[in-house]
């Protein structure tokens, strides 16, 4: 009696619920709008994914028929062991060819931006943000030269890729992990943060000549630099992060020609956008105080060099928002997209405004929607 | 609330002075050699002294353990109710339990009575615990429902013992050997020995060493299909960087006292491990490498000094070192070193008030401290002083117990800001949680109890929580963990000559916890997170298990034991994340399966004995959003072992062969670390 008891339980467990294979993880389609007329075709969204995790994947919005797909990469390239990989960092179009930057992968990601097809993969140990110039892409990477040293500490350089054959063909020393650059008047700069020497941060920009491809220059700006953008003017708008105690986190906008810092913002920034003479910058900041997060958002004028716009979005979602953690503005429509990164762990979303912040959709993302790469 | 403490503290510390002040005659206890010559030895060394619970615990003993193909602690434990593992996978890998979905800082891990700290971040590898010295492994929900204990015994939500083995001799022998070498798969050689000797009548010794080493090599295999079932991609790899160097040494005392007995022993463990790291896209190996040093001396004495009152007392001090290294310098250089001390002193008092109630008070002290090259290190100290007012009552058919335990803990610490020390912090918290645990049996002719327990508890931030640069929060509060539980046991003895018994039980359970420490993203930038007090869960669950014996003819014995958990375990942390299907709000939380069990059975013949065990571990998510891009297989391994004894005149031989997971399930515990496929294990164990 006993005896088939205990057969039958355990056939129960084993009929409840069994192992089946593994599936490519199948795309999601979601209708979020209705189809709109724009000259830009649609935008990726690469989706960071927490580390470890695995979890990075790319989703895709389409202005001619207002569906956004979630997680593109695993039907487009079903053969691809592991998928696209761990913690995105950086997205680019150059050409008819889609970069992911994925950091903890150690790799560029390349495809085709008609289909998301593979087309290669640049191997870059530690890669964070990407820029391109002729025939190169330029590759910013915390991974430093190999010593045998207890206190050596990691300069982080720049690499320079054929982006014909996906060879690294240079690279050139900079400051302490690079993270964002820019590329304007056949310079490069390069953002360098210090992350890994707390509390000893980085507070330099990195100038490098293009034709030469050297350093030629470390201009002091702030500690924690993070991201660098070139405006119409020729110069450099380079947010820092701040130690996240006493110092917090600003914009500055540095002159070339002037060789000089022309003003500094006290906006805190987490990831900015620039459209023509608008920077768009969302944020969040942790306070002490009140033991939370604050958002906020902002338009910079370039050429103002002064605050346009406190909070661009104007219908209160923004109370919705936990981590507004990239922001982008579609250079034909100039709908403004807001990601939110949440816990990290879960899900994200993807918030779409008109110019004037009324909100016009919202969908759900993967882990940590960290850029977007519009599609013209 | 601080005064209430010292005058319970006093009380219990003046009781024990009173006690051992009190002039042994005038209780007219009996001579040592009376004792000690009235008492059968086997008993005394061989079994614990009966426990007086009011609900009994689930345990493997000696012999079950080794018939699980478990190599360590966290192997054995699987086959609970209840428990389940979160295991990195390898000879090496870290392995840590949850109980009944509380999380792994409520449960409480005790090593020959003692338990085994880690103020750092409050979880202990049970991987680390090899079997070969382990006599017994109990598990205790709620708390172990006796109340003659420390005040640490009633401090955690559900409780793990680890008794080591206890010498015992036969007739005339003062000298036990036991050698013992494992070996088979991912390069495992693994020698062990144990010594027993008789040192006098009343004082026993022990040894025990082990040496582990593996390289921890094994195949993985991931593989993808389309929708239609044809190949997407299929990739075989081997997982790298999982060797381990680990060294063991124990050493024990056991000693009886007239009306009393005391043990003592020191323990050491060294090793030296790679950490094999997430397998994800482009990155098959690792190269973090850590290091531990374990070490603690600890003690226990236990004396009746009348017929009413009795006295324990427990006493540690340990101290553990621990390196991270991350070599690799296209990511970040990491050395990080760690000292943990630890001192603990403990007193029981039992006191029988009247016939069938008793009364218990019981104090402790702890002291922990932690400290670290880093920069930024905040240097903490913890003083713990706990104090447990515990009462039993029985009556016929009743037996009930209700304890309440007072926490006091104060903390100090370096307080930083990024760039230098701008003072100390002290902290202080003073909580009183209570237990109450029933038992009835109904029946006064059939072994059939009803029983039930209600306790709250709380864990400590620990000092990572609190502490650690950048992420911890110095304003956090305790977490809870609040638990109702009911249940029924039934044990049935046969007089049939093929039935000898069987055992069944089923418990159903709620628990709350509330102020769940979970980190939170903070501020601008990547991986930047802060500890907070904002997670809820409430979890409802059902553990079941059967076992049965059997003698069937030409002399086999059959045992078979089932258990099976179900688990609701939802996360009702956020409210507002109930958007769509991904939302966390009462999803099921991380990688707890709704249906989970085991099922072993063994078969013994003359010398001959076979057993099989098998493990279910039904699907999971690895987040509270269920979506199907983060649902995890479930995973479930069959485990056979044939073992052979041979009696070569005084001494014994005993040959073990394993074949673990026989299936070649390439399985996940946690996403992304790929366990092992088939493997095997060669066992010699030699007696003298």
């Amino acid at each position: 009696m006993n005896k088939s008891l205990f057969y039958l339980l355990s056939l129960t467990l084993l009929l409840a619920s069994c192992r089946s294979d593994d599936i490519v993880y199948p795309a999601e389609v979601n209708p979020v709008t209705p189809p709109q007329a724009s000259e830009v075709v649609g935008f990726y969204l690469l989706n960071e994914g927490n580390m470890g995790s695995n979890k990075c994947t790319l989703d895709y919005f389409d202005y001619s028929d207002g569906i956004y797909t979630r997680n593109v990469y695993g039907e487009a390239n079903p053969d691809v062991p592991k998928e696209l990989g761990d913690v995105g960092n950086d997205l680019k179009i150059y050409g008819s060819r889609l970069y992911a930057v994925i950091n903890c992968s150690n790799k560029v990601e390349v495809m085709n931006v008609a289909n998301t097809r593979r087309i290669g993969q640049i191997d870059i140990p530690n890669c964070r943000y990407i820029a391109f110039h002729g025939a190169y892409a330029y590759v910013t990477s915390y991974a430093g030269p190999v010593k045998i040293d207890p206190d050596y500490t990691q300069l982080g350089y720049v690499a320079k890729v054929d982006t014909a054959t996906l060879e690294v063909v240079d690279k050139v020393i900079v400051g302490y992990q690079p993270d964002g650059l820019a590329v304007s008047n056949g310079r490069i700069y390069v953002a360098n943060s210090g992350g890994y020497r707390v509390p000893n941060y980085e507070n330099t920009l990195s100038v490098i000549d293009i034709d030469s491809f050297r350093e030629i220059e470390k201009v002091e700006i702030d500690i924690n630099l993070s991201r660098v953008t070139a405006d119409n003017q020729g110069r450099i708008w380079v947010a820092s992060r701040g130690d996240y105690f006493s110092k917090s986190s600003k914009l500055f906008c540095y002159d070339p020609q002037q060789k000089k810092v022309v003003a500094t913002l006290d906006t805190p920034v987490s990831s900015f956008w620039l459209d023509d003479d608008r920077l768009y910058i969302v944020a969040t900041s942790w306070s002490y105080e009140t033991m939370s997060t604050k958002t906020s958002t902002c338009i910079v004028n370039t050429a103002t060099l002064s605050i346009e716009k406190e909070g661009f979005i104007t219908d209160g979602t923004d109370a919705k928002i936990k981590v507004p953690y990239t922001v982008a503005v579609s250079p034909d429509t100039k709908d403004i997209y807001v990601s939110d990164a949440r816990t990290y762990v879960n899900p994200g979303y993807l918030y779409c405004f008109s110019s004037d912040g009324i909100l016009k959709w919202q969908v759900r993302t993967g882990d940590i929607p960290s850029s977007i790469a519009f599609v013209r | 609330m601080l005064r209430l403490f010292s005058l319970i503290f006093s009380l219990a510390v003046a009781g024990s002075i009173f006690a051992a002040g009190s002039p042994a005659g005038a209780v007219s206890l009996p001579d040592s050699t009376d004792i000690s010559s009235s008492l059968p030895e086997l008993q005394v060394f061989a079994a614990p002294p009966p426990f007086r619970e009011v609900i009994p615990s689930q345990h493997l003993n000696g012999e079950q353990l080794e018939k699980l193909n478990s190599h360590n602690v966290a192997d054995a434990i699987r086959y609970f109710s209840g428990a389940q593992i979160k295991d990195y996978g390898g000879v090496g890998g870290v392995k840590t339990v949850d109980i009944r979905s509380m999380g792994t800082n409520h449960l409480g891990v005790f090593y020959d009575g003692i338990q085994l700290g880690n103020a750092q971040n409050g979880q202990i590898d049970l991987g680390k615990f090899s079997l070969d010295n382990i006599e017994e492994i109990s598990l205790y929900n709620g708390q172990k429902s006796e109340i003659f204990q420390p005040a640490k015994d009633f401090g955690s939500a559900g409780t793990i013992y680890l008794r080591t083995r206890r010498p015992v001799f036969k007739e005339g022998k003062r000298l036990n050997l036991n050698l013992t070498f494992r070996t088979g798969s991912f390069g495992l050689l693994n020698p062990s020995c144990r010594l027993e000797y008789k040192l006098s009548k009343n004082v026993r010794a022990t040894l025990n060493s082990e040496f582990t080493y593996a390289n921890g090599k094994y195949r993985f295999r991931y593989r993808k299909v389309f929708p239609n079932g044809s190949l997407a991609w299929d990739t075989t790899a081997t997982r790298r960087n999982g060797d381990i160097h680990a060294f063991r040494i124990e050493a024990g005392l056991f000693g009886i006292i007239p009306m009393g007995d005391w043990h003592a022993k020191v323990y050491y463990y060294d090793s030296a491990k790679g950490i094999p790291g997430a397998i994800v896209n482009n990155v098959w190996k690792n190269s973090q490498r850590q290091w531990d040093r374990n070490f603690f001396a600890q003690g226990s004495l236990r004396k009746t000094i009348s017929s009413r009152y009795e006295l324990m007392v427990n006493a540690k001090y340990a101290r553990d070192y621990m390196k991270y290294l991350n070599p690799d310098t296209t990511l970040m250089y990491i050395n990080n070193r760690f000292y943990q001390d630890e001192s603990y002193l403990s007193l029981a008092n039992k006191v029988e008030i009247l016939e069938g109630w008793e009364a218990n008070i019981s104090a402790d002290w702890q002291w922990n401290h932690l400290s670290s090259p880093m920069v930024n290190f905040s240097y903490p100290t913890r003083h713990t002083l706990l104090t447990a007012l515990a009462t039993s009552w029985r009556r016929s058919a009743f037996k009930a117990q209700a304890s309440i335990l007072g926490s006091f803990i104060f903390d100090r610490s370096l307080i930083n800001d990024g760039y230098s020390i701008l003072g100390h912090r002290s902290s202080r918290w003073a909580r009183f949680t209570p237990a109450v645990f029933l038992s009835w049996r109904p029946l006064e002719y059939e072994d059939f109890n009803l029983r039930a327990f209600y306790k709250r508890i709380f864990r400590m931030p620990t000092f990572n929580d609190l502490y650690y640069t950048d992420i911890g929060n110095a304003d956090l509060k305790p977490e809870y963990a609040t638990q109702y539980d009911f249940g029924a046991q039934w044990t049935h003895g046969f007089a049939s000559t093929v039935w000898h018994s069987i055992q069944l039980s089923a418990d159903v359970y709620h628990n709350r916890i509330s102020d769940k420490i979970i980190a939170v993203p903070k501020g601008t930038g990547q991986y930047r997170w802060m500890m907070m007090n904002i997670g809820k869960v409430r979890i409802f669950g059902l553990d079941a298990n059967a076992r049965a014996d059997l003698s069937l003819p030409y002399g086999i014995d059959l045992s078979a034991s089932l258990s099976y958990t179900w688990q609701s375990a939802r996360d009702f942390s956020d409210p507002e994340d109930s958007l769509d299907e991904a939302g966390t709000y009462k999803g099921q939380i991380a990688y707890i399966p709704r249906h989970s069990g085991s099922f072993t059975a063994g078969a013994t013949w003359r010398r001959l004995a076979l057993n099989y065990s098998f493990i279910y571990v039904g699907e999971r998510w690895d987040n509270s959003s269920n979506i199907p891009v983060n649902y995890v297989q479930p995973w479930y391994t069959s485990d056979l072992s044939a073992s052979y004894s041979l009696p070569l005149g005084k001494t014994n031989l005993k040959a073990t062969l394993e074949v673990n997971n026989l299936l070649n399930q390439q399985y996940e515990v946690i996403r992304n670390y790929p366990m092992p496929g088939r493997n095997y294990k060669l066992i010699f164990q030699f007696d003298i």
